[in-house]
């Protein structure tokens, strides 16, 4: 199982490698340098929903409060690019350590409205502190990634560099589901009472993962900045984060590989329906495919409940039932 | 080895645990008994830390354990199963054991995601370990099951088998016969007095009255929260007070 997983890797990885030289286009590249990008954000959140069990509604803060940090660091003070990208991951994995403890002795619902409206609030301060962030009219003035003699401003550079981050960043993913801290996580998203009789301190375990989301995020963030050189607060309102959760479900919550598909499916998706609904619809707006990520979101959690690339469990209905079958009372 | 002193806790209004005095000595098997609600299950959670006391101590090897977090108490060499399972479902039933050695090992998570040389062997110890175990409950054939595919009565026998993978020094046993059948419950018997024979100590919670017979060296006897008997099986056969408490009183 292991061994099939390596060389489906290393087949996936010749492909990226090779894509560019196939692939001219600089609008597909482009989509495609997205794709990496979202695909980071989504193997955190991955992890946070569904090894910890943790569902984060605010991620798109994250990677926006790394995008902003990359951005001003290396435009208004002027930081080595390099050094703005390594702090771009850093802020936003100190603000989820100073939050993460409070947020998350919330539980389901409540963890919901808490990350969102994080979320939220992270995206007016990137709105209104103007003297900081240029307010929403965005930030320009960043420097074009350099490192070295080395000037990163093509489509192609971008997609070799974010993809090989992706390739690290699902390597590490890869190597923690499958450790004792994997399991551990896998254990406290079963059993949370279990887990900690068991000595696991659950409510660490599940900061660390936040942590690590937040880091994710900030790291594709910084990344943006430098890819588009421009930023400004709208790709990190409460629509990306929902974006980012669908990903996660579409592609499947317990996999590692699963939020790299679901970035696919949904950047995909996302171009699709906006060459083709004004097609069919020449006066919708662009509010309209909003309305086919809805419909897609409930069509995959009716007959995929575990994601595109979740193992198919049947029964889950008969575990359920099992779960309930009368027992012995006492207390 | 565990001393439980004054030992009270209330929920609203309600009483669960009035009071309760008892001690567990090193090595012996003692059953804590009592009708429905006499706070037994209420017990194994505030000594496990999953509860907290309102009055009272618990100490074990002499440190007190009122105040410390589950995974402490965990850490400190007590184990426990639950009565309506908590079995890790989507994990093998391996993997449900090697969890329950989660405090041996120290793989960090950083650690985790290098992938330090060492790591995928302690894994792989950590894995035959664990079928050793299963083996010792009668479940090294189901080892890479899937733990929520096991027929109910092995659940509980894989509850056991993960309690027993940190290495405890004491278990305890949230009503490990119930659900189980004749035969499966004399086996049950059989693998606890194995065991002990290892130096381990347990205390369970159990209503099948043969189950207990069997196996306590100990008896301690729950009504109404408080401690009402204790001693030997065959002493509490014969208690006036406890054969009350499970009969009810007479009328005058």
């Amino acid at each position: 199982m292991k061994h099939r997983n390596l060389i489906f890797f290393l087949v996936v990885l010749a492909c990226f490698l090779a894509l560019p030289l196939v692939i001219k286009s600089g609008y597909f590249l482009g989509i495609l340098v997205i794709v990496g990008l979202y695909s980071i954000v989504a193997i955190g959140l991955g992890l946070l929903l569904g090894y910890a069990g943790q569902v984060s509604f605010g991620q798109a803060a994250f990677y926006g409060v790394g995008a902003y940090t990359a951005a001003i660091l290396s435009g208004t003070y002027g930081w080595p690019p390099l050094l703005a990208l390594a702090a771009a991951p850093v802020i936003p994995a100190a603000v989820a350590a100073v939050i993460g403890r409070p947020i998350l002795k919330l539980r389901a619902h409540y963890l919901v409205l808490g990350t969102l409206g994080f979320g939220i609030l992270v995206y007016i301060l990137l709105k209104e502190a103007v003297g900081l962030t240029g307010g929403p009219s965005g930030y320009t003035g960043i420097p074009y990634f350099r490192a070295g003699g080395l000037v990163l401003n093509s489509d192609v550079q971008f997609y070799y560099l974010i993809w090989c981050l992706v390739a690290l960043t699902l390597l590490g993913a890869w190597n923690l589901v499958n450790s004792r801290i994997g399991r551990a996580l896998r254990a406290l998203h079963g059993s949370e009472l279990a887990a900690q009789t068991a000595g696991i301190d659950t409510a660490r375990l599940k900061l660390k993962v936040f942590i690590l989301s937040a880091f994710l995020a900030g790291l594709a963030g910084g990344l943006y900045a430098f890819y588009i050189t421009f930023v400004s607060p709208s790709p990190f309102d409460f629509h990306a984060s929902i974006l980012f959760v669908l990903m996660v479900v579409v592609g499947g919550a317990s996999t590692v590989w699963g939020p790299v598909l679901g970035a696919f499916v949904v950047v995909g998706l996302g171009e699709f329906l906006r060459w083709a609904v004004p097609l069919v619809l020449p006066k919708a707006g662009g509010e309209f495919e909003i309305i086919f990520f809805g419909a897609i979101l409930v069509l995959v959690l009716l007959f995929r409940p575990e994601g595109l690339l979740g193992h198919r469990r049947g029964g889950r209905l008969e575990s359920k039932v099992q779960k309930e079958a009368p027992q012995p009372c006492s207390r | 080895m565990l001393e439980v002193r004054n030992l009270t806790k209330t929920f609203g209004g309600l009483v669960a645990v009035n009071r309760a005095d008892f001690t567990v000595s090193s090595g012996e098997i003692l059953a804590v008994i009592g009708p429905n609600g006499a706070g037994k299950t209420t017990i194994f959670n505030l000594i496990t830390g999953i509860l907290a006391p309102d009055k009272g101590e618990i100490k074990f090897q002499n440190r007190l354990l009122n105040r410390m977090k589950p995974y402490q108490i965990a850490r400190l060499g007590i184990s426990r199963t639950f009565q309506n399972l908590e079995l890790f479902r989507t994990m093998t039933v391996a993997e449900n054991v090697m969890v329950g050695a989660y405090t041996r090992d120290t793989t960090g998570f950083i650690g985790a995601m290098l992938r330090r040389p060492g790591t995928s062997l302690q894994d792989q110890e950590r894995y035959a370990e664990a079928v050793e175990i299963l083996r010792g409950v009668g479940l090294a054939d189901y080892a890479d099951e899937q733990a929520d595919s096991l027929p109910f009565g092995l659940q509980r026998l894989l509850e056991i088998a993960r309690a027993l993978a940190s290495r405890p020094k004491l278990v305890l046993l949230d009503e490990p016969a119930a659900g189980l059948n004749a035969s499966e419950s004399q086996a049950l018997v059989g693998v606890l007095r194995s065991l002990q024979e290892q130096g381990l100590t347990f205390v369970l919670v159990e209503h099948d009255m043969t189950t207990v017979m069997d196996v306590a060296d100990r008896i301690v006897v729950l009504n109404f929260g408080s401690v009402i008997a204790s001693g030997a099986p065959a002493e509490i056969r014969s208690n006036a007070e406890v054969i009350r408490a499970y009969l009810g009183e007479d009328e005058p």
